[in-house]
């Protein structure tokens, strides 16, 4: 986790439209690469070269159903790719607990889109569940994400309690 | 006020007395599915203690037999794993391969009243089962084999009763296309059908529907318990289980009615399936390289005897390939039984051993840049099954055999006169 204790981030933002699947985020040709080579093909096929222009600290802001499909493990990319955060209008079931697992955090925020535009800077309280456009001003609350759920996401995810516990083995590397 | 079934089952497992939409709640996992993607290099993670191995099923699937030495190595690290641990319901290469889902109903492995997790996402499957069947995430599976339960958190409901009779030639797959086109998606919803189709509907024509459910984002699909769906697992299990009904006070967020006699067949355009079904004849005569039976959704029995049905003695046309990929080894040996594999293979399609295959993109029957498939399987994203510029329109196993005869998307009617 790079967030402070009362984790709040604010980056660039970068739009993403309704219904955004998870074999946009993480195409099958990267699924089999490692781990490190995975981000760099995140919207490969609907927005080619986008993720050489993401910088660290960058917030995305999705449309509906954000992270539709499957399981495979999209949200890595996505913070392996230097993003801070999602904040979508809202989030598929199975993609947010990856994002929980994977310590990505992720907010669902109704009307998140309208105060947002893309390059625009945004502010994320991630505990206070609340997103402000400092631009305009306009602001847009979130619903809160559940206290065990905030605790594993502030663990670093699920791994790393699994690690502790001596569930399973810290990776080699 | 009373508790949809997905509410019950979800309280039952919990030790809660009650569950309410909102809610997070933890629950008892019965059965713990892993898959050959969990084992790739960039996925696994080394499980030092299981909690139970009874309670594991490890299935090969994704990449079966392996397609690269990735998957190779991953169904290696599979071997291991299943000796290491003891695990006794294992899905090698062989004669009990086939697709996780598949296998679950082949097996009797999901039982009703229970919690069952895989990490993928058509996981919900196993609702057919009245069981609250979930996709979930590599760490969430990794997480339920070392502590035997899991997380959820609690949507609301959806209520479709089924009525009537599908008329000849439309199938569950047309029903699924008719609610995905109609209501789009139900994300962070739980779906319960239930009604007085239930009788005229098989186990597989039932759990394409629950199976699709993930195309729909919805968090869980059950079916409510009936006496075909109880003697379906009796025959196939000796362990005790308690089917959950939803009480008859259940909240739900809205009960919807399906006329099954209303439907006819329908076809997804390319990308998504969320509101974009047309009926097959505003798209008939789109030019097709290659059309694919198969998938959790469309491997079974009845699929294979509809594409036997439709393809015997017929030709499939020299500028189609149609590939046909049985949900199990069990599923492939009935249909060779049976003559429906004769059938296709003489037509000129081409039978693939039980897999995912081309439904995931990943082997036999990659789309190439600019192809135009029609399939039976389970999603149609961009790139899904090959290229990113490659189409691919859904339909039910009769569209697509049809489509394959003429080369073109055609309606499946003229075969049910
Ligand atoms: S058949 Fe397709 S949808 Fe089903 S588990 Fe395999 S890849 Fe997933």
């Amino acid at each position: 986790m790079t967030a402070d204790e009362t984790m709040v981030f604010r980056g660039r933002v970068w739009v993403a439209g309704d219904n955004i699947n998870t074999d946009l985020i993480l195409p099958i040709q990267a699924y089999y690469l490692t781990i490190a080579e995975q981000p760099k093909w995140v919207f490969s096929a609907n927005r080619p070269g986008w993720s050489d222009e993401v910088r660290k600290g960058d917030i995305l802001i999705g449309g509906k159903n954000f992270g539709m499909g499957s399981s495979r493990p999209a949200a890595r990319s996505l913070k392996n790719l230097g993003l801070a955060c999602v904040v979508a209008e809202s989030i598929n079931g199975l993609f947010y607990r990856n994002a929980v697992n994977f310590a990505f955090p992720a907010l669902e925020a109704p009307g998140v889109s309208e105060i947002f535009e893309e390059g625009d800077s945004a502010e994320v309280f991630f505990e206070a569940f609340r997103v402000r456009n400092p631009t305009s001003g306009k602001e847009c609350s979130a619903g809160a994400m559940p206290v065990p759920l905030l605790n594993i996401l502030k663990a670093g995810g699920i791994y790393p309690l699994l690690e502790k516990e001596g569930k399973i083995a810290p990776l080699a590397s | 006020m009373g508790m949809t079934a997905i509410e019950k089952i979800l309280a039952r497992n919990g030790d809660l007395k009650l569950v309410r939409p909102g809610d997070v709640v933890t629950v008892r996992v019965e059965t713990s599915i892993l898959f050959d993607n969990n084992l790739m290099d960039s996925v696994w993670r080394d499980i030092l203690e299981v909690h139970d191995p009874s309670k594991v099923v490890v299935v090969f699937d994704h990449r079966a037999p392996a397609a690269h030495v990735l998957s190779a190595k991953g169904h290696k690290r599979g071997r291991e794993f299943v000796k290491k641990f003891g695990i006794t319901r294992f899905h090698d290469i062989g004669r009990e391969q086939g697709i996780s889902h598949v296998l679950v109903a082949d097996y009797g492995y999901g039982l009703p009243g229970t919690v069952l997790i895989c990490s993928d996402s058509h996981t919900c499957s196993a609702g057919v089962f009245n069981v609250a069947a979930r996709g979930v995430g590599s760490p969430d599976i990794t997480y339920s084999i070392c502590k035997g339960e899991t997380w959820f958190r609690v949507g609301e409901t959806i209520r479709y009763d089924l009525e009537g009779t599908l008329p000849p030639g439309v199938f569950t797959k047309d029903l699924f296309l008719h609610m995905a086109g109609r209501y789009g998606n139900h994300a962070t919803m739980n779906i319960e059908f239930g009604g007085s189709a239930l009788p005229g509907l098989s186990m597989n024509a039932r759990r394409t529907i629950t199976t699709m459910g993930a195309e729909l984002s919805v968090e869980f699909a059950t079916f409510e318990p009936d006496g075909i769906m109880l003697d379906y697992v009796r025959a196939r299990t000796g362990q005790p289980f308690e089917p959950q009904w939803p009480d008859a006070d259940a909240n739900y967020l809205d009960r919807r009615t399906i006329k099954l006699d209303d439907l006819e067949p329908l076809v997804a355009l390319p990308d998504t399936v969320l509101n974009n079904s047309r009926s097959v004849g505003e798209v008939a005569g789109t030019a097709i390289d290659q059309a694919f039976i198969g998938s959790c959704a469309n491997g079974t029995l009845d699929d294979f005897a509809i594409a036997a049905r439709i393809l015997g003695g017929k030709r499939v046309s020299p500028n189609t390939r149609l590939i046909v990929t049985p949900g199990t080894q069990n599923i492939y040996r009935e249909a060779m039984r049976l003559g429906y594999v004769q059938a296709i293979v003489d037509a000129g399609g081409v039978v693939t051993n039980a897999t995912c295959g081309a439904c995931g993109g990943g082997s036999l029957g990659v789309l190439g840049p600019g192809e135009t498939c029609i399939t039976a399987s389970t999603r149609n994203f961009k790139g899904r099954m090959g290229d990113p510029s490659a189409r691919i329109f859904m339909a039910s196993p009769a569209t697509v055999a049809a489509s394959a005869i003429s080369g073109k998307i055609a309606s499946p009617m003229e075969y049910f006169q």
